[in-house]
């Protein structure tokens, strides 16, 4: 009897790419509902937009190369990079936005660079910044929580903004949008007023905006599982958010009028999303161990020295990449000690 | 006794009860036995026999002419029909010259047994290895390595420790289980022998604890006042702790250095199948001649360990074991991490047969095409070498040889944990042996133009001091004319005809002019 031959291993694998990128997808949606719960409607519609555009992009993009559209497709990864990007936008942004955003990550930053497994830039965070540098005005506009405000939107009323950038009638972007916690910390400072004082404001919970603590806390509850699942391994989201808390903590010691605490940097915009979601996009990461933890600490490092002193309140995108680019540097000279070798084989 | 942890490895489902629940199967004599000349690394044997001739059982059939081979001896008397190609389990799925027997169903020893030595302990490291060495044994972990090379580790390294491999790592196979089970005495007595052959001061006998019946009947068969000279350690169940070095790390601690040998360490390690054939060979004169082989897997319809004759068929085999069950699609040499598939089931028993994998479509199929590497960095979570398996692909698929060396390839054991936890399907295992393949090509290559280079630089200045010596006989020859004739009229008439030898000469190198200058004029 003759059979097929083929290499081995002869057993089933026990992961896919797939898969990995699903139970991503699970991890974001407890902290996806708490920013819907306080945004409003807004949130859902940017990532339904989002995922909508990155899947034609993605689809559009794999026929030009000849490539399988639909074994493609099923490797989830443009859902997961469309999601990502339209949480970091405001949740009434024009659809415009959306749309510039995810072409250009997944278009330029994706397949232009090889696909999937080829590209040197996390794509979600070159679209948010390509919109963020591009279109200051609408990056800003982060609503006012629901509840703290007496206009809020329906869903209709938001999809009809964001299709057409336009309020409904009676309604003021003053109105319905206030600062993000780090703009807020950012233009208080510069005008004058210590950390305490704006601490204190009834829009802050214990360590920074509730809402956006709430947030942080549940994408926090899906990074904890994706790491009890072993989808992504702790250096980089461990080195990221300690390395950010130490160095706040370093400056915040030394004068706590001027800057904000470790907890505020933790639990304001991007950081644990950040840290649990973005920078542990394999791609774009560094891959060895050693690596991983010296790529999250340059995050952590470079978020806090852009929020404190550069143009920008927020930083987790412009950190990411720019760790990014040396995570093959990093690769090279962190490799491990190879079974059998000395250790001083690699320096 | 502290065990340590090597980095990695895998907790696989471990699919050994199935080929368990039934006790040892003695298979009896097939019709046909094929006999591979060459069974393991190292050189092929020379046939001792002819077709037509008649043999008996253990009779030496063909005889190893290098130091790292073995003897093959016949599995059962009959008569010798052919030496001819046949299928042979290898990776390759290619014919190799094969001793067809013909059994005579009578399975005769006749006086072909090597004198029995019950006072082993009386007889000398070299004749003990020179038995085993006769008895043609290889290591029966499956890469048979000719025993007896192993036993003679090079002078200056003393040996203090056996360790006895009883971990058996991979999934499905229990023929080293059984073994344990069935014959612990014999085990012992073998870890005895070659304790004593390589002068070591301890044995470290290491079996994982997913065989508690083993562990048992070892502990059984060990006199009390032995405990501290055979130790029998469970082991956790770590794929691949089987690993000669891995279960040396967990043992002790140590790392055998790269590019060295266990013996550096001061430690041989020796599978438990090669024990008990030691003890067949030392004891009984038995040469190897048969051994347990595990017929599992999905794909048979009843999975167990059979006792079978070397050069006994797959086909026969998995007769004795119930035959194939419906779906079969897959057969596989060794476990299913590291066994490689065989394109037909012809292809006969040979030493270091250890199991028989039949596996169906559905017990192997990915569950998506290959997809490209995300660098997730799963595979070097797994890798026991601590390797970077994700740059070594990378490397290898870009043929970058130099940097796929400088990464640690050739530390690679080809266990594939790193294939096996790749989400993207990546046939990893396969990239490093195409560029462990390709690089010894290389410098197989390199050595002959070297070989070349040498032979060619040779004949240049053979040619030179040819020229040289030429020159100087005629400058000598010159001298010696130019002394003789002082005379006016002769020397005009000599001066006339050096002229015309001369211009003749000019002539003749314009026509002799090389290849080269040729061509030039030619264009």
């Amino acid at each position: 009897m003759r059979f097929r031959t083929c290499t081995s291993p002869h057993l089933i694998p026990g992961h896919s790419v797939g898969g990995v990128m699903r139970q991503v997808l699970y991890a974001l949606v407890p902290g996806t509902l708490a920013m819907t719960w306080f945004f409003g409607w807004g949130v859902l519609v940017n990532v339904s937009l989002a995922i909508l555009f990155s899947v034609l992009f993605e689809a559009l993009m794999v026929a030009a190369r000849g490539r399988p559209v639909l074994a493609t497709l099923g490797d989830s990864s443009a859902i997961l990079a469309g999601w990502l990007f339209a949480l970091a936008i405001p949740p009434l942004a024009p659809v415009w936005v959306l749309l510039i955003g995810t072409a250009f990550a997944i278009v330029v930053a994706k397949h232009l660079y090889g696909g999937l497994g080829y590209n040197p830039f996390n794509p979600a965070m070159v679209g948010y910044v390509v919109v963020l540098v591009s279109f200051p005005r609408e990056l800003s506009l982060w609503p006012s929580p629901e509840g703290l405000t007496n206009a809020s939107l329906t869903f209709l009323q938001t999809l009809q903004t964001t299709l057409t950038g336009r309020l409904p009638d009676g309604m003021e972007w003053d109105a319905i949008t206030r600062a993000s916690p780090l703009d807020m910390m950012r233009e208080s400072i510069v005008s004058g007023q210590t950390v305490t004082e704006v601490t204190q404001s009834p829009l802050f919970g214990s360590f920074s905006q509730t809402e956006w603590e709430w947030a942080g806390n549940l994408f926090l509850l899906g990074g904890l599982w994706l790491l009890y699942r072993r989808v992504i391994t702790w250096h980089i989201p461990v080195s990221m958010l300690l390395t950010l808390a130490t160095v706040a903590g370093i400056f915040w010691v030394m004068d706590p009028d001027y800057f904000a605490s470790p907890a505020f940097h933790v639990f304001s915009g991007a950081a644990i999303i950040g840290a649990f979601f973005i920078a542990t996009d394999p791609v774009s990461a560094a891959t060895t161990p050693k690596g991983r933890i010296l790529f999250g600490a340059g995050i952590g490092l470079l978020t806090y020295v852009i929020r404190t002193w550069g143009g920008y309140p927020d930083a987790v995108a412009f950190a990411v990449l720019l760790m990014n680019m040396v995570a093959p540097t990093l690769d090279h000279y962190t490799r491990p000690r190879i079974f059998g070798h000395s250790r001083d084989r690699h320096g | 006794m502290q065990l340590h942890r090597f980095h990695g490895g895998l907790k696989l489902p471990d699919h050994k009860a199935e080929s368990t629940v039934h006790p040892l199967l003695t298979m009896g004599v097939p019709k046909y036995l094929y006999v591979p000349l060459s069974q393991h690394i190292g050189a092929p044997t020379e046939p001792l026999v002819q077709p037509g001739d008649r043999v008996l059982k253990g009779q030496r059939i063909s005889q190893a002419k290098d130091y790292i081979c073995a003897h093959v001896h016949a599995p059962t008397s009959g008569r010798i029909k052919d030496i001819v190609d046949h299928p042979i389990p290898h990776p390759s799925c290619l014919s190799a010259p094969c001793i067809v027997i013909e059994s005579d169903a009578h399975d005769q020893w006749g006086d072909t047994r090597l004198p029995a030595w019950p006072d082993w302990r009386e007889r000398d490291a070299r004749s003990l290895r020179e038995r085993v060495r006769a008895a043609g044994i290889v290591g029966m972990g499956g890469a048979a390595f000719p025993t007896a090379a192993k036993l003679n580790p090079r002078a200056g390294k003393r040996i203090h420790t056996l360790v006895v491999n009883g971990a058996e790592c991979e999934p499905y196979i229990s023929c080293d289980d059984i073994l344990m089970r069935t014959y612990p005495e014999a085990i012992l007595e073998g870890a005895r022998i070659v304790a004593h052959i390589l002068g070591a001061e301890q044995v470290l006998f290491a079996v994982e604890d997913n065989k508690p019946e083993a562990l048992r009947a070892l502990t059984d068969a060990r006199p009390a006042e032995e405990a501290d000279f055979i130790r029998i350690i469970s082991i956790p169940s770590i794929y691949p702790t089987g690993g000669e070095r891995q279960l040396i790390q967990v043992l002790t601690g140590r790392e055998v250095p790269s590019a060295g040998l266990p013996a550096d360490l001061g430690i041989v390690c020796q599978n438990t199948g090669t024990l008990k054939a030691i003890r067949d060979a030392v004891l009984h004169g038995q040469p190897l001649i048969s051994r347990i082989v595990t017929v599992t897997g999905p794909g048979i319809r009843e999975p167990r360990n059979v006792q079978a004759l070397i050069g006994t068929t797959f086909a026969d085999l998995v007769a004795a074991a119930g035959g194939y069950a419906p779906g079969v699609d897959r057969l596989v040499m060794g476990g299913p991490m590291m066994g490689f598939a065989i394109g037909d089931d012809a292809v006969p028993v040979i030493k270091g047969t250890n199991c028989l994998l039949a596996t169906r479509v559905e017990d192997t199929q990915a569950p998506g095409p290959v997809m490209p590497c995300i660098r997730c960095g799963e595979c070097t979570r797994v890798c026991p070498a601590n390797l970077l398996p994700q740059q070594l692909y990378w490397f290898a698929k870009g043929k970058d040889f130099d940097s796929v060396q400088d990464y640690g390839l050739f530390d690679c054991i080809e266990c594939g944990c790193c294939a096996h936890v790749c989400p993207s399907n990546i046939p990893l295992v396969q990239y490093y042996r195409f560029a462990k393949q390709e690089i010894w090509g290389r410098e197989k290559e390199r050595q002959k133009a070297d070989i070349a280079r040498e032979r060619f630089e040779y004949r240049q200045l053979r040619q030179e001091r040819e020229e040289q010596e030429k020159a100087e006989r005629l400058a000598r020859k010159k001298a010696a004319l130019a002394k003789k004739d002082t005379d006016p009229d002769k020397k005009t008439a000599i001066d006339g005809a050096i002229e015309r030898a001369r211009a003749k000469k000019a002539a003749q190198s314009n026509e002799e002019a090389s290849p080269a200058d040729r061509e030039r004029a030619d264009s």
